[in-house]
């Protein structure tokens, strides 16, 4: 009898000594893992200032925000148009051009450049680039067409082109960020 | 043969070394190298602590904070901090906006591309500290890691802000040569006594503390001490704080380990 | 080979057997580290440094992974890269202490290692050509070691480039086309940066390589233990796993508590104040010195001041350090000595504690202080000593020394009997 609880002891010395160094193992891990996430210096708060003062109606700019672009479009009275007269529930993203502009300042359309596919850059900012069936975004990579308010219309990608978070510090300048 | 082979080359090595042992030491009797003042009158750094000192060290972020105003006020002037940015200066205790503040207090470069033209605007949060533009004597190093980059670097800093004294008469009457030069500062905590520094703490009240601490210069000197151990090794209360668990866990895995062993082991000798 | 008792490996499950049938790689850990590699009894705590040797070669490969992903190798970012490494990134200051300190660590678990092998014979017959792996492995750790400490490029890593480049310039005639080939120009700069950080990945792999070599040739004759006297029955031997297993588990535990104590508590202990300076091609830190593991043949370099005869003191100094290992790879034909323990080595273990062990301790310590007197006479009279005693005692001491008796078997030297013992022949050094 004694002699069976020796053995279970041992037993349990054994196993928990394993389970030890199993725990040390998942500890080592860790870190080793986190590593590779975003540093502290890219994490940090970065924020961009775009002076719009210069882009006349109908034309664009890219910019840059956490190193990825973003548009910057002056919408003409038609382009408006355009976007308010499509059917919002037939949208694969239901949402207004109001939702994703500011008040009063229904003109300005700020989106992120990247395509909610596979991330690739749509054209339609840059000068001369094919703005696709619906005026807005071309995406080359696996055509997916947004319109005037950069919303998905046509193609693979799931989501409207993503408006950051920004602000007017003045009448011609946003801070992205 | 190959016995007598290897007895060769060992001659050969220590004749040779014997050779260099005797020479050198016929050279140390006839003509002893000569005393220099470095040697003689060269100090090592006085004993001093800091709240960072030990296993259980932790900054004293007040202390840290008073540190960064001796810095920002007297020795910015010559040395960069190019290694730290404003936003780690959250970790003294400044809030987001304080943080914003001392950034936009200093003035950084930019490259304009329109005009070629190097330009300045206000620093944010996230630039690093800019380079100091210095036309004097000497070449102030930058001070982000001075107190990893010297022996005994805090202790070192301390003693060399309180350290400028005239120079000894036993050194001048022992060394006639090794007058300290008008340009230069004697200071028997720097390496070859004389440092083109001018002593940057020189008065009580140099600077104005917001928490109330006397400015006296020993206390600046500690402070902007402290303050350097924290721009060189920011993550070193973490270090510190991750070392304990980690050896507590050890310690018990280590011991588990070392018990099964003994019964692995149990009724085998060895 | 083995030893016919060794447990042959039997695959209980299904999927080990159809495993066991195609890649034969579970039977290959079994024979090599598993119940199937039977091993000594006696072995005392000195055996358990070749398992932390190669736990911290796996340290290295790991945490200098993960320090590659931060790096950047160009003089202008360098040192930059690797500030941001512990300031910035995610565990970056652990990673970046764990794997200078872990550098450290790895080199005092190999002195260890190799210091066993000199007290215990391990180098002699049948494992001559382990102990000659061993010393490969050695010279390919110093070189990868040197190259890693210039990566950071700060000015201990500049200066440390030059003045080891510069020792291949002491070489006649090739010299100086030699140095300048190895760093790809004049003086230390980007091109040396490249190839070193490209040759600092690539070498532990090589390392890694050597090592698997140096089990296998271990795993012909099987492990030598502190008697010296080779395994004779089964009595002798326990299997690998579970006994060793346990046993350098339980190292591995010390092991790490001592190097987390580094890592955590004295991180900078190890390493020059003048490292945390970037590198400046235009001025020599006063007081230039490698790594601490470097010293004892840093000292040796330094030791000669004279040129001797025709031959300039720089390329002797050349000479002899790199003698100074080279030289090991002949100890196995240097020492005749039929007996292989240094316990059993009356006047081998006399030159070994009070000659050879003292005089490492003087290169070391004189190899990291100044070139001053009296550092450099007493490098002199130390290194005098190293080579006298691999190239002259251990020749003269291996023909003349009268050792003690051996005990006739392993089990004889922990049970105080053996049975076997009864039936063989009465022992003799030879049979050793
Ligand atoms: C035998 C194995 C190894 C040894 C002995 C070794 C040694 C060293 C040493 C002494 C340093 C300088 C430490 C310092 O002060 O920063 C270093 C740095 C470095 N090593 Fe290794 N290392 C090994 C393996 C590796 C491997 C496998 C990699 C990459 C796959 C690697 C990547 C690096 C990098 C990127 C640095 C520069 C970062 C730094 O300075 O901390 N090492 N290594
Ligand atoms: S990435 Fe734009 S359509 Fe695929």
């Amino acid at each position: 009898m004694a002699e069976a609880d020796g053995v279970r002891r041992r037993d349990f010395i054994n196993i928990a000594a394993v389970s030890a160094a199993g725990v040390a193992g998942v500890g080592i891990v860790v870190p080793l893992v986190s590593q590779m996430s975003a540093s502290a210096d890219v994490l940090a708060a970065s924020s961009t200032e775009i002076d719009i003062s210069s882009i006349q109606p109908g034309q664009a700019i890219k910019a840059i925000f956490r190193k990825q672009p973003v548009f910057v479009r002056n919408l003409t009275p038609h382009e408006i148009a355009e976007a308010n007269k499509v059917d919002v529930s037939s949208l694969r993203d239901p949402q207004t051009l109001e939702e994703r502009t500011k008040e009063g300042k229904e003109n300005w359309l700020i989106t992120m450049g990247v395509c909610t596919h596979l991330g690739c850059v749509p054209l339609g900012a840059g000068e001369g680039e094919p703005k696709g069936e619906f005026g807005g975004y071309f995406c080359p990579c696996h055509g997916s067409s947004y319109d005037t308010a950069a919303r998905i219309r046509k193609g693979p990608a799931p989501k409207n082109l993503e408006v950051p978070e920004y602000a007017f510090t003045t009448d011609t300048v946003v801070k992205i960020g | 043969m190959a016995r007598i082979l290897s007895i060769l080359v060992g001659l050969f090595f220590t004749v040779a070394l014997a050779w260099s042992f005797g020479k050198g030491a016929y050279q140390q009797i006839t003509e002893p190298p000569a005393a220099t003042a470095e040697h003689e009158f060269h100090l090592h750094p006085k004993e001093v602590s800091f709240a960072s000192d030990g296993a259980f060290g932790k900054f004293d972020r007040q202390q840290l904070q008073r540190g960064f105003q001796v810095y920002k006020e007297v020795c910015a002037a010559c040395h960069a901090l190019r290694h730290v940015a404003f936003r780690d200066l959250a970790a003294l205790g400044y809030n987001d906006a304080e943080v914003k503040a001392i950034a936009k207090g200093f003035q950084v470069p930019v490259y304009n591309n329109a005009t070629g033209e190097v330009e300045t605007r206000e620093g944010v949060a996230t630039d690093y500290f800019p380079p100091v533009l210095y036309g004097g004597q000497g070449t102030p190093p930058d001070l982000s890691l001075i107190t990893k980059a010297r022996h005994d670097g805090p202790a070192y800093v301390y003693s060399l802000l309180t350290g400028y004294q005239d120079q000894p008469a036993a050194l001048l009457k022992k060394f006639p040569d090794s007058k300290t030069p008008d340009s230069l500062h004697y200071n028997p905590y720097f390496a070859n006594l004389n440092l083109a520094m001018p002593p940057p703490l020189t008065g009580e009240g140099q600077v104005t503390y917001g928490d109330g601490t006397k400015a006296t210069v020993d206390q600046m000197s500690k402070d902007v001490s402290a303050f350097l151990i924290w721009t060189a090794e920011p993550k070193l209360e973490k270090r510190k704080q991750t070392g304990w668990p980690v050896l507590g866990f050890l310690l018990f895995a280590t011991i588990l380990g070392y018990m099964s062993y003994r019964n692995i082991w149990a009724g085998k000798k060895h | 080979m083995s030893f016919p008792w060794a447990k042959e490996y039997k695959p209980s499950h299904p999927f080990m057997q159809w495993m066991d049938d195609r890649l034969p790689l579970p039977r290959l850990v079994y024979n090599s580290v598993g119940g199937g590699y039977p091993v000594p009894r006696n072995l005392n705590y000195f055996w358990n440094f070749g398992f932390l040797a190669a736990l911290c070669l796996v340290l290295q490969i790991v945490t200098g992974i993960v320090m590659a992903m931060h790096y950047a190798a160009n003089t202008q970012v360098a040192f930059d890269t690797v500030e941001q490494t512990v300031r910035d990134v995610n565990w970056g200051w652990m990673m970046r202490y764990a794997h200078a300190n872990g550098a450290s660590a790895f080199f005092v678990v190999i002195y260890v290692h190799i210091f066993r092998g000199f007290f215990y014979g391990s180098y002699k017959a049948p494992r001559e050509m382990v102990w000659l792996l061993g010393v490969v492995i050695f010279l390919l750790m110093m070189a990868t070691a040197f190259m890693g400490y210039v990566l950071p490029w700060g000015q201990m890593s500049f200066w440390g480039a030059k003045v080891i480049t510069g020792l291949f310039g002491a070489i006649p005639f090739v010299g100086e086309p030699l140095q300048q080939w190895l760093l790809g120009g004049f003086a230390p700069d980007n091109a040396a940066l490249n190839r070193f950080f490209s040759l600092h990945y690539l070498l532990p792999f090589v390392i890694v390589g050597v090592v698997i070599l140096h089990i296998w040739a271990l795993h012909i004759p099987g492990s030598s233990n502190p008697t010296g006297v080779e395994v004779k029955s089964e009595s002798d031997t326990v299997p690998f796993y579970p006994y060793y297993v346990a046993k350098d588990g339980w190292a591995i535990g010390v092991f790490a508590i001592l190097f987390c104590t580094a890592l955590f508590f004295f991180p900078n202990a190890l390493g020059h104040p003048d490292n945390y300076i970037p590198a400046n091609p235009m001025s020599t830190p006063a007081h230039i010195v490698p790594e601490w593991y470097f010293w004892p043949f840093y000292a040796i370099l330094r030791a000669f001041t004279q040129d001797f005869f025709f031959i300039p003191a720089k390329l002797m100094g050349v000479l002899a350090m790199f003698g100074a290992i080279l030289v090991w790879f002949f100890l196995p034909w240097l020492d005749r000595s039929p007996v292989r323990s240094g316990s059993y080595r009356p006047l081998y273990k006399k030159f070994f504690f009070f000659g050879l062990i003292p005089a490492m301790a003087v290169l070391f310590y004189c190899g990291g202080a100044p070139a001053e007197e009296p550092y450099v006479m007493l490098s002199q009279i130390a290194a005098l000593y190293y080579f006298a005693h691999f190239l002259i005692v251990i020749p003269i001491v291996s023909a003349i020394e009268k050792p003690d008796p051996l005990p006739f078997s392993i089990t004889e030297s922990v049970l105080g009997e053996d049975e076997a013992a009864k039936l063989a022949p009465a022992p003799s050094a030879t049979v050793a």
